[in-house]
């Protein structure tokens, strides 16, 4: 029996801890810290308590409590919760990594002046995620999307005093809400017609058994209106172009939102309301390329980036693609098992990322660093594990996870398996350009970041989270984590063709990288040999540029039109138009009032007269 | 025969003369006597009334009438006189402060 008061504590814990900084600690940078972590530890606890009595019970239990919390006519909104299986398995990613990085956040953000005001605007964000996860229907999930999109604008724009931090966050902001939009548009249209006898409802539960009686055109438009919402959040192909700018913000923003829980709402989105998708086979072909292309797209940029964490948001990019894809195959499981993995190795790999930043004192560009495996071993060594995790080396968990959605692309659609395929070759790629640029060779043949300082080891606050996402990112495949998401699933046998071929593929990348980069130079040397295809690349294939163009001529004229409107006609024509109405009126009449009693008594006389010509039926 | 009608029709004249002297006249003394006319002519048209249907009622509300012009008048002189102090002047377009 799942007890509900665990789920509460898990749901509200922190969003206590995020009102108790606001109000009281913003001055105190200890004190908001352990406030935040324990805020989250609380979680954590309460979801690994919940994760074992789910699976006392046999089959495993679910819980859902709601109350009803408006009521106009015949619309009903609750709030609530509905725990199962998938739900607390990603209830415990959430607030594992997310405990893992906010006490790496104590370390990383100890220099910082406004660290406390980080530290309520990370609680107000797992409180958003915890949100999101946790709903039972979709209004409610709604709010907590928004306000996981308000929590990375803050979070994002967090250093605002620095102009691209703070059009980051607006930018990313502003592409979320346009995707939101869809997403409004696709909840409405399934509750309007989500009436089969009981009444129209935004529940999960009520919802299952509606989806079988729609029609399938209009089942097809919903599905699709829906995962517009995951297109923006989860960053795939057309709206992907706020998540590079969204580094900005700390590496341990960059580690949670960007990497491991955020973004990965959409996926979760669309695992946990796949009874919508399921019946649609154009919205799930479309779902299939979206991130499928996704993920080729991105995997391409990345060979051409240069900043250590722009490159590991890229390969964000990558891997959302391919769990998209999966959902878009049918594979809700190994989409979620993806996710639970990536959750691991790329929170490891951003936390590293961050320990070489702080390291060199805040350098992030890739070529100003090399040869640190020997300087900071730790760091270098958790930074290889995750590399290879995420190339899907054998036995990582990254191998287990990537070649299930591999497997399952080979089997159903082979198009979708060869664009995955060459995009985890690029993967492998880049992500060997960046570990052997960064890590390997002398550290004595190039000077370290800006202040000529000599790199060395991150303290124990930083590298014991690092170690334990390490151990987490090598065993994740062994930790029967799909059977825990779907219980109801039988477990999939390893497709070995599949596997080797990714396998070779993988090592081939990597190869391919070590010729190329694992003798040092100055720069990137691909940069001259592909020429005018590199320029393509560095400007991202230009979306940003289309994207500007079509905000600055086409937009900004509708919105200046449209203010002119605004200010002449409705403001000046029909307000002030109505106000000098009344003022001229009153001039008007105001003549009527000279002071002169005789006047008043000759207007009494008149009203006398006429009411009694009124009285003799006169007038 | 003097019929009723003679004395309404007198006590129109008269109540028209009064109405006619408050709006046109300029001397505010004037305004207050035929404000005085007005209400001798309404009291005269009550005691017609009460004479001709034998009803005391007119004369009883006659009584209540020239009490209260009596009270009346002894306001209204008061407020000429603090008037002529105020504008050392008797002529009623001279007030014309309280005005937009």
């Amino acid at each position: 029996m799942i007890n509900a008061q665990l789920v509460w504590i898990a749901f509200f814990s922190p969003l206590v801890a995020c009102v108790l900084i606001t109000l009281f600690f913003l001055k105190r940078k200890t004190s908001s810290s352990l406030i935040a972590i324990a805020g989250i530890l609380t979680s954590f606890v309460c979801s690994c308590l919940i994760f074992t009595q789910i699976f006392q019970a046999n089959p495993p239990a679910q819980l859902q409590q709601s109350l009803t919390w408006i009521t106009i006519d015949a619309l009903t909104i609750n709030f609530g919760f509905l725990m199962n299986p998938l739900c607390v398995m990603m209830l415990l990613i959430v607030t594992g990594v997310g405990s893992v990085i906010f006490i790496y956040s104590r370390g990383y953000m100890d220099e910082d002046p406004s660290s406390p005001r980080f530290f309520a605007e990370l609680s107000l964000f797992a409180f958003s995620m915890i949100g999101i996860v946790l709903s039972n229907n979709f209004i409610q999930l709604f709010i907590f999307w928004e306000l996981v999109g308000l929590s990375s604008y803050l979070l994002i724009g967090f250093w605002y005093a620095k102009p691209s931090a703070a059009d980051a966050g607006v930018k990313a902001f502003m592409v979320n809400r346009l995707s939101d939009f869809g997403f409004l548009c696709g909840i409405i249209l399934l509750w309007s017609i989500s009436d089969i006898g009981h009444g129209r409802s935004f529940l999960f539960t009520d919802l299952t058994a509606v989806v079988g009686h729609l029609d399938p055109h209009l089942l097809t438009i919903t599905a699709l209106l829906l995962f517009c919402g995951v297109i923006g959040k989860s960053a795939q192909v057309p709206l992907h172009v706020w998540l590079i700018d969204a580094m900005e913000g700390p590496t341990p923003v960059s580690a949670l939102i960007h990497a491991a829980t955020m973004v990965a709402a959409g996926i979760y989105l669309l695992a946990r309301t796949f009874f919508i998708f399921e019946p649609s086979a154009t919205a799930l072909t479309v779902i299939g390329y979206t991130g499928a292309i996704t993920a080729l797209m991105a995997a391409i940029l990345a060979i051409a980036e240069n900043d250590i964490k722009k490159i590991l948001a890229y390969s964000t990019l990558s891997q959302l693609g391919l769990m998209v894809m999966a959902l878009g195959l049918a594979g809700p499981m190994q989409g979620m098992y993806h996710l639970t993995t990536h959750a691991f190795f790329k929170a490891l790999l951003f936390l590293g990322a961050g320990s070489v930043i702080i390291a060199l004192h805040h350098e992030q560009n890739i070529w100003n660093m090399h040869g640190l495996f020997k300087k900071m071993p730790i760091t270098g060594m958790t930074f290889l594990i995750g590399t290879l995790a995420i190339c899907g080396i054998f036995p990582l968990s990254g191998f287990w996870s990537k070649d299930a959605i591999l497997a399952l692309a080979y089997t159903h659609d082979t198009v979708l398996y060869l664009i995955a395929a060459t995009a985890s070759g690029f993967t492998a790629f880049y992500m060997g350009r960046l570990f052997f640029v960064v890590f390997w060779g002398n550290p004595t043949a190039l000077h370290h970041g800006a202040h000529g300082h000599e790199p060395h080891e991150s303290p124990l606050v930083m590298t014991i989270p690092l170690i334990f996402l390490a151990i987490l990112s090598g065993l994740g495949g062994f930790m029967g984590i799909p059977h825990f998401l779907f219980p109801q699933q039988a477990p999939e046998e390893l497709n070995w063709r599949v596997a080797l071929i990714s396998s070779v593929v993988a090592i081939l990348g990597l190869g391919f990288s070590y010729m190329i980069y694992g003798k040092r130079t100055a720069s990137d040397p691909l940069a001259t040999k592909l020429g005018i295809f590199y320029t393509v690349l560095k400007n991202k294939f230009y979306f940003d540029v289309v994207y500007g163009w079509y905000v600055d001529n086409i937009q900004q004229n509708v919105a200046l039109f449209l203010s002119k409107f605004e200010k002449e006609i409705i403001v000046r024509l029909c307000v002030g138009g109505l106000t000098n109405l009344t003022r001229s009126g009153g001039k008007t009449f105001r003549y009527l009032q000279n002071g002169l009693v005789q006047f008043y008594a000759l207007i009494f006389i008149l009203g006398a007269v006429l009411l009694f010509l009124f009285m003799m039926r006169v007038l | 025969m003097i019929t009723l009608g003679n004395y309404l029709a007198l006590s129109g004249i008269i109540f028209s003369i009064g109405l006619v002297g408050v709006m046109v006249s300029r001397n505010v003394l004037k305004v207050l006597l035929s404000l005085e006319l007005l209400l001798a002519a309404s009291n005269l048209s009550f005691v017609a009334f009460s004479k001709f249907n034998g009803d005391y009622a007119g004369q009883l509300i006659v009584f209540f009438v020239i009490l209260v012009a009596a009270a009346e008048v002894a306001i209204g002189l008061a407020i000429i006189v603090v008037m002529y102090r105020r504008l050392s002047t008797i002529q009623a377009d001279e007030l014309r402060t309280m005005k937009w």
